[in-house]
């Protein structure tokens, strides 16, 4: 504020209203909650057929909790996505089916019913390619038949070093396609949504989160999260140096023996491909306390990341999320 | 070390949550040439902080393309894209992320290639710091100049530049000095009025000296490590007194009882019960709640993502904009901004682009282009057409007006995107430097130096600056005296005293421009303006005085500052006489004396 402390009368002295004193929420908490409550609503007002991908997991969680945050008291104005493989774990499931009736979200599911019926399986397959039909191909399918313009993904930018250059705003052709070299700035807070027919837009409100920010968050909203987070005693077979649930549709191989152990999932994909992490962490505070311990990347149970060096920066150009 | 995750096990889960869930976030830009060692520079952060994990370090031991020899390359940490991993170079802004026991960082890693001048601006626009790479062997580049100066266009108010590879230089301390000044001259060219201030500090990526830990050699540096230094770095925040700017984003509707308007602040601060204004509307109306998922509030501040319910039904849709009706945006459909170019596609004059500014979405044409600047030299020359990777400054004119602030007093408020119509690109990046349809409310009589000697003399009716001089006895002038209020008070009683019409004003809270509006109206008046600024603990108000003299464009302006650093201590308040032989109040006293008028003519 400006002071004149003396002032001839007929100099005009500004009016000026007083600081008002407190002190706004300056945690980065806040500050990521609310870049990311202001993409979710650029979104819906620059798309006309915005869609959530809803994939179960904790950061699909949070970006859920902030898509109601964005539009309170008002219901979230998209439906959200889920393309299920089939090879989701049992817990994922019923997960969704309850939460999003709790909160009276619209949700859709979608899978490759032809590749399904043709016994497009890991196993069969190889995670490279059962991933491009039950996933890829699955979630372009989708879009296009749901006619949307734009999804949100709940991807960070720490998960990954082709993430990392991600945009929030994340253009992709008609083919569904990411061309990385040629991605549209951006600057300030001030996104471009424009689109010609047939392309489409991926939008990340979460690109600035790390994997703790996400736990705090999970622990300081209370947030409700698939129990396989959290650490219990659960059958196991160990295979290829990774541990795997033997719940769902998981064939065991010759010679294979289950085991009892305390265990918990570290991120959720499909039961084959994803594996569990030896941990007693059996609430929030316990998981949070753990992450500060970890030697290795959250991403290193997913086979898929690990096929060839750039394996995520191709699966991404063609159109994974 | 004062990273987070050591001493994990000493340290009780209950302090390091709540030291987790308070830290706050600086967002800071990297700049450097190639093979400056910002890659590395960035690797080591991550890997001294713990943000990288035994995997991902793995990956970098047995990648294929593991370039160096010796130690770690930790560029392969961060170089994500397969082609530049292939040719080891990198082609894209890229964020990272880290924290230490202070606070969270994101990092936007910018390329040095020349080619990539919007990638620079782009991280640089939500930057609170900047850090420029500079390689000890090879000294101040152009690429250096070109990285400093971007940063400044784009209000970066924090520059630091690390002098790397100081291993390759035998950590010579003489290096660092001659590259410490060549900085200090940089800062003066790209900003003469009020250098820009830019940290020094001499480190190695490779090694780690002086980024984490204080090098041990390097025994003659003092100042702070890297990280310490961005440890402490104020982020930035307008006050909560500045001005209240909320744009519109969406409208929530659930049924007819409520109607909420959604958005997040970009600046100042809202309560319950506070008088706004809509524009365009001007319609007027007081805030009834500010509504959000986890309850009301009593008061929400700049950044905040809330929605607010109105006491009146006021028609308003997405694009406008509410505001403090006491300090309104500038309301307008030409101004002028800096202008960063982005695309291929030139700039050239009378074609149409979109505008995004906040929420709002215009049609707007370039009708001028004042200058190009050449980033390396600084120098300012004419242009027709911008081309991708050039700065000028440009006349804009829009099909509907902006409710904009400067960018200088509003980042958010201030910026604008420019989108080609045909091709959907985002083409340009636009600050607003000045509004073309100014109307002001303050200080209607001319400055003096904008009057010629025929309008002094050929209008006898009016009243002619040399008149009011002569009336009372001397020119004005506007005297800045950093943060000594004491002395100013002080100042003023002598100038009093001595038949000077002087008048002391204070910025309480770093209120620039209305700071700048008051000195300016009593300069105008022929006062002599002592202006101080209240002191804060975070930063000098170093742009005040280049605001003002950018405004009254005139030698009657005085920066006491450093003629007061030089005095040798502070004046005893019980002992005026020493206090006023003491050099260097004598030498502002003279300076006012100076002003004096013993014949109009010397101003006419
Ligand atoms: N000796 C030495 N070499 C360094 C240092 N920092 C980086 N380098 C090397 O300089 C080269 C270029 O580094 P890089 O990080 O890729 O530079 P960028 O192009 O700025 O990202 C690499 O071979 C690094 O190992 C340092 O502090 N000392
Ligand atoms: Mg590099």
């Amino acid at each position: 504020m400006t002071q004149l402390l003396e002032v001839a009368p007929e100099i005009p002295i500004p009016v000026l209203t007083a600081g008002i004193g407190a002190p706004a929420d300056s945690s980065h908490l806040a500050s990521l909650e609310a870049e990311s409550i202001h993409i979710l609503r650029e979104a819906v007002a620059d798309f006309a057929r915005p869609v959530m991908l809803y994939s179960i997991g904790k950061d699909s969680s949070v970006l859920l909790r902030l898509a109601q945050k964005a539009f309170h008291p008002g219901k979230i104005p998209f439906p959200l996505l889920h393309v299920d493989t089939s090879y989701k774990f049992p817990e994922m499931v019923a997960f969704r089916d309850n939460y999003t009736r709790e909160i009276g979200a619209e949700l859709i599911v979608h899978g490759n019913r032809q590749a399904l019926q043709d016994g497009a399986s890991p196993f069969k397959l190889g995670t490279q390619k059962c991933c491009g039909l039950l996933k890829t191909r699955a979630l372009l399918d989708a879009l296009e038949s749901g006619g949307f313009d734009a999804a949100f993904g709940g991807a960070r930018r720490d998960e990954e070093k082709s993430r990392a250059k991600e945009r929030i705003y994340s253009f992709r052709d008609s083919a569904g396609q990411w061309d990385p070299r040629n991605q549209r700035p951006e600057l300030w807070n001030h996104y471009n949504g424009r689109l010609a027919k047939g392309e489409h837009i991926r939008i990340f409100p979460l690109s600035n989160w790390t994997e703790l920010d996400i736990w705090l968050y999970i622990y300081k909203e209370n947030i409700p999260i698939v129990p396989l987070y959290f650490a219990k005693e659960r059958e196991v077979v160990v295979r290829g140096g990774s541990m795997l649930l033997t719940q769902g549709p998981i064939p065991l191989l010759p010679k294979e023996v289950p085991q009892r152990r305390v265990v918990r999932m570290r991120s959720l994909g499909c039961v084959p491909c994803t594996g569990a992490i030896e941990s007693t962490a059996d609430t929030l505070p316990k998981i949070i306390q753990e992450m500060f311990t970890f030697q290795r990347s959250e991403r290193e149970n997913r086979a898929i990341d690990h096929d060839e060096e750039g394996s995520m920066e191709l699966k991404k150009r063609e159109g994974y999320f | 070390m004062a990273v987070s995750q050591q001493n994990v096990e000493a340290a009780p889960f209950e302090h390091l949550l709540r030291q987790h869930l308070g830290h706050d976030l600086l967002r800071f830009t990297t700049a450097g040439s190639v093979d400056d060692g910002k890659s590395t520079l960035i690797g080591r952060l991550l890997y001294d902080s713990k943000a990288v994990y035994e995997d991902q370090m793995q990956a970098v031991r047995s990648g294929r393309l593991n370039r160096s020899t010796g130690p770690l390359d930790f560029s392969l940490l961060t170089d994500g894209l397969r082609a530049e991993r292939e040719q080891g170079i990198t082609i894209d802004v890229a964020y990272r992320y880290f924290s230490t026991a202070r606070r969270k960082f994101i990092i936007a890693d910018t390329p040095g290639h020349e080619q990539y001048t919007r990638n620079m601006a782009t991280g640089a626009s939500t930057a609170d710091a900047a850090v420029v790479l500079v390689d000890a062997r090879k000294g101040l580049l152009p690429q250096s100049r070109r990285h400093a100066y971007i940063a400044s266009l784009l209000g970066i108010p924090h520059i630091v530049a690390a002098i790397n590879k100081m291993d390759l230089v035998d950590y010579s301390e003489q290096i660092f000095h001659g590259l410490q000044n060549d900085l200090q001259t940089l800062a003066k060219q790209i900003r003469p009025e009020a250098a820009l201030s830019i940290q020094c500090i001499p480190i190695s990526a490779l090694e780690g000296d002086n980024v984490v830990t204080h090098s041990q050699r390097m025994p003659w540096y003092s100042g702070p490590t890297l990280v310490e230094y961005l440890e402490q770095v104020p982020v930035t925040r307008l006050k909560d007194s500045a001005a209240f700017r909320f744009p519109v984003q969406y409208v929530i509707r659930p049924g007819d009882e409520f109607r909420g308007f959604a958005g997040q602040i970009a600046s100042g601060s809202v309560r319950p019960g506070d008088a706004v204004m809509v524009l365009p509307s001007r319609q007027t109306t007081r805030v009834q709640s500010i509504v959000t998922f986890d309850g009301e509030l009593p008061v929400a501040a700049e950044g905040a993502s809330i929605t607010l319910t109105l006491e009146d039904e006021i028609d308003l849709s997405r694009g406008d904009v509410l505001v403090d009706p006491e300090r309104p945006p500038q309301v307008s459909r030409r101004f002028a901004a800096n202008v960063v170019w982005m695309h291929e596609v030139p700039l050239e004059l009378h074609k149409q682009w979109l505008l995004k500014h906040t929420t709002r979405q215009v049609r707007a044409e370039a009708h001028r282009i004042r200058s190009r600047v050449d980033v390396i030299t600084m120098q300012h020359s004419s242009a027709t057409a911008l081309g991708l990777n050039d700065i000028g400054v440009v006349e804009f004119e829009s099909t509907s007006p902006l409710f904009f602030d400067l960018y200088a007093e509003n980042r958010i408020a201030g910026s604008f995107i420019l989108i080609d119509p045909l091709t959907n690109a985002t083409v340009g990046a636009g600050m607003i430097t000045r509004n073309l349809a100014q109307k002001k409310a303050v200080a209607t009589s001319q400055l003096p130096s904008a009057l010629t000697a025929e309008e002094m003399t050929s209008l006898p009716r009016l009243v002619t600056a040399a008149e009011r001089f002569q009336k009372q006895g001397h020119a004005p002038a506007a005297i800045w005296l950093g943060t000594q209020a004491s002395l100013a008070q002080r100042l003023e009683r002598i100038l009093f005293d001595s038949g000077h019409n002087a008048l002391w004003v204070e910025d309480k809270d770093r209120d620039l421009l209305s700071t700048r509006d008051c000195v300016r109206t009593l300069y105008v008046a022929g006062i002599v303006a002592l202006y101080t600024a209240a002191h804060h603990a975070e930063h000098e108000p170093s742009h005040l005085p280049a605001i003002i003299h950018a405004t009254l464009q005139s030698a009657h302006v005085l920066d006491a500052r450093h003629v007061l650093d030089a005095a040798p201590s502070q004046p005893d308040a019980s002992d005026d006489d020493a206090w006023l032989q003491s050099p260097a109040v004598r030498s502002i006293l003279n300076w006012i004396e100076g002003l004096r008028i013993s014949s109009p003519e010397r101003y006419s």
